[in-house]
């Protein structure tokens, strides 16, 4: 395994960056204010009409987002320290592709008019069940098999997307073209079409696994130290990441079910919180991650619906981003 | 898998000219027509499977519709499915010798992202463009794509057999991710999934004609196949042979650039078929190159032929497209290739 894709060692590296030299504390602050700005502007810019319904529709939004912010960027962080390796996240070892297979089976099984009709709190809760089903035996199978090859491990992931998204468009040629239209809508991340309901149990959710990974902080800055050094300080490691693995799979299964697949989103954000902070303890970066996601995505449907007239369009943008991200440190870690 | 093919090939270095002499005896040439004839009954029977009924009586009976049918769609469409599946897969076999890598071709490294991007800025831009010029735009794309997948991997120093084909497939899917942005802007999402999914339906007389553009491409690749192979191990000894390496590697980019774009803008994407075919050929018949050309081309016609069959009678009288066949199938098989390497690692 090259050593340059491990985690990086606690202390920073290049002192040239003037960004490092910010304290982590001065950076949570500055991006809480930018949050808070960025949902007040949301909220008011361009309210006309009925203002309470208005409101009321873009709380559900902002809440939506917020809830994503903090489940993808959680999941993303504690599988990176948990499989040290700055380069996977869940949605890359298939996630999104299997989100898309099960959205196009049950479409296709059940028929679009079905599926509108079920009541949506049945629809989420069947998705987040197989989705943990799905990862907990995938993520059992390659972590516990004695590969120890972590581009083959990618890769691996990265196929069974591919194997997902074939299926996927198999049954899509298969159904009627209406059931592809209603589906279609499904494929790309919407914060416009949440259910309240489901607003709010997955708020609960993510709350109650947003606490245990608090409580974790101290736990993942020694796991972080890689498996060896993790066991020899005590950590009873497979446990763990045992509960770790599972907590990301809800994670993921609940935000996914909730607005649809964002890839790269997860990359993104976590590799420009370390960027952004000096000290690696896991007690600043969890809260750093949050709220750089939720600035991110506030701040950018704003910007992609004020500025550019756009309405769904921003997770093809971090798609795009975040896909050149990729290959820029898998070059830069190579190169090393 | 990787590491016996690479010892395999130094093996076989030092006498690979007595090796070419000795392995292409009579039963090489038995088995070689054998595999030919194979490919020769599959096209027969792609021939005979559709909704409407073209059968040899009615054929020997001299119906004028039956001779119709054969004429205007079956034959052309049998054609072209043996003309992309040679080419598709002879095309991996060289992008593979180029490269080095066993686990690349032309749709893991974003060549038919790229041409796909091609047509589809050539369909919002001139939407009454002839064919010819859609598919030369297509080309000019996915030779873009190809060079610029080229140069992300002559900075990658450290050339771990795996991490070419992610940077490749990360590559494809940023090329992708803007397509399908403008794709969504104009609407244009359902004519990209016909693009991005090889079916060869739509396939008649007179929509395929193109393709015979892509088996010259083959025979030239294969001549060329061995130069390939050299520029594979780098320019400085490719120079030392006093050949000249930045012609060989234009030769290849624009081969395989060529037979991509073509077989995109004709029939669609055919998915993993570049990938499988030559790794089947490697492990069934070793790497010696002048024999590794034929078989790649008739396991690639006969693949492709298979899954054209499955996709036109899983669901008779409607047809799953080719693709669709393939990228399932294709994508198990690559799995397999690649968890038979973690056993052999571990």
């Amino acid at each position: 395994m090259p050593e340059v894709l491990t985690a990086p060692p606690p202390v920073a590296r290049r002192r040239g960056n003037p960004l490092r030299k910010a304290s982590p504390r001065l950076v949570l602050m500055v991006l809480a204010v930018a949050t808070l700005i960025a949902i007040a502007l949301f909220m008011t810019v361009d309210l006309k009409g009925a203002i309470g319904y208005a409101l009321k529709l873009r709380g559900i939004r902002v809440g939506a987002m917020l809830l994503v912010a903090i489940a993808v960027g959680l999941s993303t962080l504690m599988f990176q320290t948990v499989t040290s390796n700055r380069l996977l996240t869940p949605s890359i070892m298939g996630f999104d592709a299997l989100y898309l297979l099960i959205q196009t089976s049950l479409v296709f099984t059940l028929g679009s008019s079905t599926l509108l009709t079920a009541a949506p709190a049945l629809k989420f809760g069947i998705e987040v069940v197989l989705m943990v089903a799905f990862s907990a035996l995938l993520y059992r199978w390659l972590f516990t098999g004695g590969s120890g090859s972590l581009h083959l491990m990618l890769l691996v992931g990265i196929v069974i997307g591919t194997l997902f998204r074939g299926f996927s468009s198999l049954l899509q040629r298969l159904m009627e073209p209406s059931d592809f239209l209603i589906l279609q809508d499904l494929f790309f991340a919407s914060f416009n079409q949440v259910e309240p309901v489901l607003l709010g149990i997955s708020a609960v959710i993510i709350g109650v696994i947003a606490v245990i990974a608090w409580r974790l902080r101290h736990s993942f800055d020694v796991l972080a130290l890689g498996r060896e050094t993790a066991i020899n300080l005590g950590v009873d490691h497979r446990r763990t990441v045992s509960l770790v693995l599972v907590m990301c799979a809800v994670l993921v299964a609940v935000s996914t079910a909730l607005v649809g697949p964002v890839t790269f989103f997860g990359l993104l954000v976590v590799s420009i919180a370390y960027q952004l902070v000096r000290d690696f303890s896991h007690a600043w970066l969890l809260p750093i991650t949050v709220l750089l996601g939720a600035v991110t995505l506030i701040g950018g449907q704003l910007i992609l619906e004020q500025v550019f007239g756009f309405n769904t369009a921003l997770s093809i943008i971090i798609e795009f981003i975040g896909g050149l991200l990729f290959i820029y440190l898998l070059l830069k870690g190579s190169l090393k | 898998m990787l590491a016996p093919a690479l010892s395999r090939t130094a093996a076989t270095e030092d006498s690979s000219a007595v090796a070419v002499r000795r392995t292409r005896g009579p039963g090489e040439k038995t088995a070689l027509a054998l595999g030919a004839l194979g490919v020769l009954v599959l096209a027969v029977i792609s021939i005979f499977v559709g909704v409407t009924n073209v059968s040899a009586p009615k054929l020997l009976a001299g119906d004028l519709d039956a001779w119709q049918m054969l004429w205007v769609s079956r034959l052309p469409r049998t054609l072209a499915v043996v003309l992309a599946g040679t080419a598709v897969a002879v095309a991996g076999l060289i992008m593979q010798l180029m490269v080095r890598n066993r686990f690349v071709e032309p749709s893991t490294v974003g060549t038919v992202e790229s041409a796909t991007l091609g047509i589809l800025v050539v369909t919002v831009a001139f939407p009454a463009a002839p064919l010819l010029a859609k598919m030369g735009i297509a080309s000019l794309f996915a030779l873009g794509g190809t060079a610029l997948f080229l140069a992300v991997l002559s900075r990658l120093p450290l050339r771990n057999t795996l991490i070419v084909p992610i940077v490749g497939i990360m590559l494809g899917g940023v090329i992708g991710s803007v397509t399908t942005f403008f794709a969504y802007r104009y609407d244009l999402l359902q004519t990209l999934s016909n693009w991005m999914i090889g079916d060869f339906s739509g396939v008649l007389r007179g929509r395929y004609e193109l393709l015979w553009i892509v088996a010259a491409l083959t025979i030239v690749g294969y001549i060329a196949a061995d130069r390939f192979t050299v520029a594979g191990m780098g320019a400085d000894f490719t120079t030392n042979l006093g050949m000249n390496y930045q012609a060989i590697m234009r030769l290849g980019l624009v081969i395989v650039s060529l037979i991509s774009a073509v077989v995109v803008t004709t029939v669609g994407a055919v998915p993993f078929l570049g990938l499988i075919v030559p790794n089947i050929v490697s492990l069934l018949f070793g790497d010696n190159l002048r024999r590794a050309v034929p078989w790649t081309a008739i396991f690639g016609a006969g693949f492709v032929l298979i899954c054209d069959i499955i996709g036109r009678t899983i669901r008779f009288p409607y047809e799953v497209p080719v693709g669709m066949v393939m990228s399932v199938l294709g994508a198990i098989v690559f799995l397999a290739l690649l968890l038979k390497t973690r056993t052999r690692n571990a």
